[in-house]
Formats: structure tokens, C-alpha cells, sequence
């Protein structure tokens, strides 16, 4: 009996330990503990940190590269683009993966810590919008799909489907490919637009959220790289630029050729230009057999010189 | 409460002692009696620094909260900040979206965790023979020992298909929120009030009987009002529970920072409760930023949240509820 009070004692306590951990990891952050600090010769293990799109290729990247260069060892993590430039900006990561280029605020941000952000593409993705494959709507165009992420179209059947509720599955604004979703696709591609996602948008966390939500709802869309489509369990739709041009389905040729709307760079940043190991590395992802792993996961190789 | 104060009297007690059977045997003790003199206060002091350091690190994340979130109102107006429109990425910093939609989950999580906890530790503390007891309490403990991540995990998967099959248009909602929040603080809920109940005198009960009440009469008018104040403990405890979890929230609530109509469906919409906001956003924050700030003046939010909740609770178990105990003393 009296272990039940004890219980509920210990778990305000493991509460308030908990708190304090997460605090003391902020204070942490906050103050800028320094990963790269080691530098030059010394420095053989490479953080890598940033978008989910990419996470997957740079997990591939960094165990092909054991085999390249055993002594290096790289320590991939996602969590999203604005995760990744975040990590830069804070001096505790040498690569940060981004699916959409840094902001003019992000670049001050980082220089104003003596970081020199530099882009490297490292690969193209093609953005692919999915729907059930229940779902009879089979192709939109970007002007229906930014009604639909705002809200002006709610039901399925102003755009040829059946009579019922749309239901909008996004990404978290920490995602690049939610910034990039807003920027070409809400907004259309205007600078001056400044139409966000419908607040009833659900936000996961994960690429994965997208897909599974979208697999087990019938009313849903979401969109996601095209790696992570699996074509078997959600349907891809064809996408037209606008209402005059012909509606192209993602492909790695249609990305390539560039007749895909949605198709768009994929980055690695490094603080400063990068040095020895850092740049033996990124000179290996851009060589053939870099690349080859790219087409490998579903997403777009770069044109390699050799 | 009174368990401390029961302890501190056999402290009282001891001490004297110590010095009685110390006493009347003479010099060749003393020495010892001195040093465990000086055990105690060595003993006596560590106890306090304990408790002080405890007082000591709720003010230091206390102002570190203030220090890092207060920033953010140079910046966003408290007008902005009580706005309905959550999209930090076009610095749209309005949190009464994520305020309603932690209100709303634990809201819901109380209307469905406290009838059943407190009917469940009745049938234990009153109805169940021993056999029975014996049986259920572990379960309920091991209950409390289920990771929040496993909970939600078990949300996403099961439950919130379930609540799509119910007509909703989507699974990842307030309701599937509260359903796994109700879950959780269960445990709390009932080891609390079970503790309560255990806690009235046997004479109440015998004295009810005995001018004629019946079972159902004693348990109801008698037993639970008396133990009164520890059910509005395990009351607190459970919200406090429910408002502070996060990642099994996020994984079942949709996180859409929308404010649902009002009626009856409103609980069938996704919504975004303020710790999910936070640990969804935190990583992708600039340290030093207004967004960061912003995150911070949440934590504020939900400290003081917390802060008033435990403050109404002692003064609702307040001075009433000792005097009961201390009558059973």
C-alpha cells in the first residue's frame, strides 16, 4: 500500500530529473560545445547532421566510405535541414545535410559565430505528391495543389475525386522539404506570395509519418522525397507546371531532364571550405561511385565527369 | 505529509534517548556519545542541504527560463503572442493554438483517467477480496512502468486507425491524444487514492455500519469524502502527468496548430499541445533566436501552468485534510 505513494513520489522526482537533464543538454547547446575543435590532422571522425531526405543517402555514403578510407569515421544523424544548419551555425557539426538552401538570416547567423557556410550540391531529389491508392484523383496541377494546402479546396471532388474531406499531411517546419514545398508549390513559385499551409495541416515528424498516414487514410495527400515512395503502397500523382503544360509523373529521367516541376538540389554544407578528410570525402561523393549510390536509393545522381 | 511529520518525531525521540543511555554509564562513553552528537548534525546538515538544493535548482531553472524566454517579448507583442496562428518559419509566433490544444488533450485525458481510477481503486482499497488485490496491484504498477514512447507508439499504430473506422476524418486527434494520456496517468491516479483510502481510520467504516448504512452508503458518504484531499493529490499528480508528456502526444495528435470549432466534434480534430511544439522545434532553433526565445517563453507558459495546478492542490488538501490526520494520529 504504501508503495503506491513511493511510486508516484519517484516519478514526480524522475520529472523533475528529467527537466533538469534537458536543461543542463540546452545550456549545453547554448554555449556552443565545439565538435570540430579538434581540426586538422588529428580530426579522422566527421559529424554529419540534417535533412531526413538525405539522412538515408548519407548513411549509404558513410558506410561505403569505410571501405574507401577505414580511418575515418562519419556519424550520420537526420532530423531535418533547419536541424542540420542549426548544428553549423552552432559550430557542433562539420557537414550539415540540407534539402533547401540556407536563408540570407541563417548565413548572417553563422558568420556572426566565424562560420563561412559553403554549398556543395551533392545530389537531386524529385518531390513526389501522394495520395491513397484508393484515391480516383490520379494527377493536379501546382495551382490545385496550392488550393489544396491553403484551404481554398476542401473536398476531394472540386479536383475529380469522391465527396469527401481532404486531408493535408506535411512535414514539420523543420523540414527543407516543407520550406521547399511552401516556397514552390503553397506559393507557386512567387517571391511576393505569401500563402502558408491551412492550419489544419498535420506536421510529422517523419518521412514515414507522411507515407503511413497516407497509406491507412483514404482522404489524405502529403508529399515526400522520392526515395521514400514506395509505388506499391501509395499512389504518386502526375504534376502539371501549370494549366497549359502536360502533366509529368517523378521519375529519375523526368528529375533529370528537368521536365518534372518538383524536382529540386540537394545540399551538404561544410564550415568554410573544406579541408583533408572533409574534402577527400565530399570529392569521393561527387565521383562515379558516389553517385551510383544515389540512383541506387531512388533519388538523382549527378552529371559525374568521368 | 504526515508521514514526514511522523518522522521527524521519532528524530525528537531518538535524540533524547541517545543521550539517556549515554549518560548514566559514565566518561569512558562520552567520547562516543559526543562523536555520534556529531554524526547527527553531520547527518543533519546533509539532509538539509538536500532540501535546500532542491528549492536551489527550481530557481535556477526558473531563471534560466525567464532568462532565455523573456527576450522574445522585445520582439513579439503579448497581442502576437496570444494569437491563433502557430508558423514560426513567417516568425507567426501566436501560441493560443497550442494552448488549446493542451488544454483540450488534458482535459480530456481528466474527464476519462479520474472516474475510472478512482471507481478502479475503490473496487481495490474497499470491494476486492485479497486474492484479487494480490493479482491486480502489480499490473497496475507494471502499467506505470510502460515507456510514453511505447504508449504512443501503440496510438499511432492501433488506436488511431480505430478512431478513423469511428467516422473521423483522420485517426490523429485531441481524443487519441486523451485516450493515451488517460492511460497514463491511470496508474498515478489510482496508487494515490488507493493510498488515501487505506489511509481512513477503520473506526469510520465500522461507525458507519454500525448505525445502519450499507456498504454502497460507507464507501461514498463516508470512506472516499474523508479521504478527500489525497483523492485531489492523485487528481493533481494525474494532470500533471497529462500536461507535461510529450512525444507520446506527438506522435497521436496530428500536431496541426489549428483551433477546432467548438461542439461536439471537436474532439475528433488534430490539435498541437505546447511540449510537442517544443520538442518538435527546439532542434531546428539558432541558439539566441526569437524563435528560440519564444520556444523558451512556452516553457514559461507551461512552468506556471504547472506551478498554479500544484499550488491550487495544497491549498485544496490544505490545513482541512491535516486535521483529519492528525485526529487519526
Amino acid at each position: 500500500m504504501k508503495r503506491g505513494l513511493l511510486n508516484s513520489i519517484m516519478a514526480t522526482k524522475q520529472v523533475i530529473v528529467g527537466m533538469t537533464i534537458m536543461l543542463l543538454m540546452l545550456t549545453g547547446c547554448s554555449s556552443g560545445s565545439q565538435s570540430d575543435s579538434t581540426g586538422g590532422e588529428a580530426n579522422r571522425a566527421i559529424q554529419n547532421k540534417g535533412s531526413d531526405t538525405i539522412v538515408n543517402i548519407a548513411l549509404a555514403w558513410a558506410e561505403e566510405y569505410r571501405n574507401v578510407d577505414p580511418s575515418v569515421s562519419i556519424a550520420v544523424t537526420g532530423g531535418g535541414s533547419g536541424t542540420g544548419i542549426a548544428s553549423l551555425i552552432n559550430g557542433t557539426v562539420d557537414i550539415a545535410n540540407a534539402s533547401r538552401p540556407m536563408k540570407d538570416e541563417e548565413i548572417a547567423d553563422a558568420r556572426s559565430n566565424d562560420i563561412e557556410p559553403v554549398e556543395h550540391v551533392v545530389a537531386i531529389d524529385a518531390l513526389a505528391v501522394i495520395v491513397n491508392l484508393d484515391n480516383p484523383v490520379s494527377k493536379l496541377s501546382i495551382d490545385e495543389l496550392s488550393d489544396i494546402f491553403t484551404a481554398r479546396i476542401t473536398n476531394w471532388k472540386d479536383v475529380g475525386g469522391n465527396d469527401a474531406e481532404i486531408i493535408l499531411v506535411s512535414r514539420e517546419t523543420n523540414s527543407g522539404t516543407h520550406v521547399y514545398f511552401l516556397e514552390e508549390v503553397v506559393r507557386r513559385g512567387e517571391k511576393d506570395n505569401s500563402d502558408i499551409f491551412a492550419p489544419q495541416t498535420l506536421l510529422m515528424p517523419s518521412s514515414v509519418g507522411i507515407t503511413s498516414e497516407v497509406q491507412r487514410n483514404p482522404n489524405a495527400i502529403g508529399y515526400d522525397g522520392l526515395g521514400y515512395v514506395d509505388q506499391a503502397h501509395e499512389k504518386v500523382l502526375a504534376i502539371a507546371k501549370d494549366n497549359e503544360s502536360p502533366y509529368i509523373a517523378p521519375t529519375i529521367e523526368t528529375a533529370k531532364e528537368g521536365t518534372y516541376p518538383l524536382s529540386r538540389d540537394l545540399y551538404m554544407y561544410t564550415a568554410g571550405e573544406p579541408q583533408d578528410v572533409i574534402a577527400q570525402y565530399l570529392d569521393w561523393i561527387f565521383s562515379s561511385e558516389g553517385q551510383a549510390i544515389v540512383q541506387r536509393l531512388g533519388f538523382v545522381p549527378l552529371e559525374t565527369e568521368e | 505529509m504526515s508521514r514526514e511529520m511522523r518522522l521527524e518525531r521519532q528524530g525528537e525521540q531518538l535524540d533524547p534517548q541517545g543521550h539517556q543511555e549515554g549518560d548514566p554509564v559514565g566518561d569512558p562513553v562520552g567520547d562516543s556519545a559526543g562523536g555520534q552528537i556529531r554524526l547527527e548534525l553531520l547527518v543533519e546538515g546533509l539532509i538539509r542541504l538536500a532540501g535546500i538544493s532542491v528549492i536551489v535548482i527550481i530557481a535556477l531553472i526558473f531563471f534560466f527560463l525567464l532568462k532565455e524566454g523573456l527576450p522574445a517579448f522585445r520582439q513579439v507583442s503579448l497581442a502576437q503572442f496570444l494569437g491563433t496562428r502557430w508558423y514560426p518559419i513567417e516568425d507567426q509566433y501566436g501560441i493560443l493554438s497550442l494552448l488549446v490544444g493542451s488544454l483540450m488533450v488534458t482535459v480530456g485525458a481528466i474527464i476519462i483517467a479520474v472516474p475510472l481510477g478512482l471507481v478502479t481503486a475503490v473496487y481495490l482499497g474497499e470491494i476486492a477480496p485479497n486474492w484479487q488485490r494480490e493479482i491486480l496491484k502489480p499490473f497496475i504498477e507494471v502499467l506505470a512502468g510502460i515507456p510514453s514512447i511505447v504508449l504512443g507508439f501503440f496510438g499511432w499504430i492501433v488506436l488511431a486507425p480505430a478512431i478513423t473506422r469511428l467516422g473521423a476524418p483522420t485517426g490523429l486527434t485531441a481524443f487519441t491524444g486523451s485516450l493515451i494520456l488517460a492511460y497514463m496517468s491511470l496508474p498515478t491516479i489510482i496508487s494515490v487514492t488507493e493510498d488515501a483510502l487505506y489511509a481512513v481510520p477503520r473506526e469510520y467504516r465500522d461507525g458507519s455500519l454500525a448505525i445502519g448504512a450499507t456498504r454502497w452508503q460507507t464507501i461514498w458518504r463516508v470512506t472516499v469524502p474523508a479521504a478527500r484531499s489525497g483523492i485531489v493529490i492523485a487528481v493533481m499528480l494525474g494532470i500533471g502527468r497529462a500536461i507535461g508528456e510529450t512525444m507520446a502526444v506527438m506522435l497521436v495528435t496530428g500536431n496541426a496548430a489549428n483551433i477546432p470549432e467548438l461542439g461536439p466534434a471537436a474532439f475528433f480534430e488534430p490539435v498541437r499541445t505546447m511540449t510537442a511544439t517544443i520538442a518538435a522545434e527546439m532542434g531546428e532553433v539558432a541558439s539566441g533566436s526569437l524563435h528560440y526565445s519564444v520556444l523558451f517563453a512556452i516553457g514559461i507558459i507551461l512552468f506556471i501552468i504547472t506551478f498554479l495546478i500544484n499550488t491550487i492542490a495544497s491549498r485544496l488538501v490544505g490545513g482541512n485534510g491535516t486535521r483529519r490526520r492528525g485526529g487519526q494520529l
